[in-house]
């Protein structure tokens, strides 16, 4: 799993059918402290996940893996929403 | 399968119901000798009940959900195993 932030929300009118009605975030991946790293994606946000809030997205076919992207074309899901991150007993990240 | 160390935990209270009692621990790539660290940290659900600090081996993809607790969890990685030591050319490269 990769620790994300979510940045932005994408909109589309059309799109495959079984997609309708799903949330599709734009996330970029963190270092530990909450720092933006690599390129941004999207996954599919099954936990009401906010702009700003750090999550754990899980890829492939584990992306399909919930009631809500089971049998969809889905390869990556949000399927945490991270309260803290520590890291060697000290705290990097804490949600606000 | 990837040689990786414990270097922290992650705290999660809105998390998919499939994985609410699972142990989130942040992992970091590591060479051969277990010593310099390699890439971007990343998530993985400890089987195993590693530590802070332990090197680990982790297991990605959907060979990830292959154990009785992550079948069929939004999972795509996991510690399957605690490493004693490593050894390289005939040389023994870390020990725990």
């Amino acid at each position: 799993m990769l620790i994300a932030k979510v940045i932005g929300t994408t909109v589309s009118t059309i799109k495959e059918p079984t997609l309708e009605g799903r949330k599709l975030l734009i996330l970029r991946q963190t270092d530990v402290d909450g720092v933006p790293v690599g390129k941004p994606y999207v996954a599919v946000d099954t936990l009401d996940a906010g702009i700003g809030d750090l999550v754990l997205t899980a890829h492939g076919s584990s992306g399909r893996q919930t009631e809500i992207t089971k049998n969809r074309p889905v390869d990556a899901v949000i399927m945490a929403v991270i309260d803290h991150l520590s890291v060697l007993g000290e705290v990097t990240y804490k949600k606000d | 399968m990837k040689i990786a160390q414990v270097i922290g935990s992650t705290i999660s209270t809105i998390k998919n119901r499939r994985i609410m009692s699972t142990k989130l621990l942040i992992c970091r790539e590591t060479d051969a000798f277990g010593k310099k660290e390699i890439g971007i940290s990343y998530v993985a659900i400890d089987l195993v009940d590693a530590g802070i600090g332990d090197l680990v081996l982790t297991c990605h993809g959907s060979a990830a959900r292959q154990t009785p607790s992550t079948k069929e969890t939004p999972t795509d990685a996991v510690i399957m195993a605690v490493l004693d030591h490593l050894e390289v050319d005939g040389e023994i490269t870390f020990r725990k």
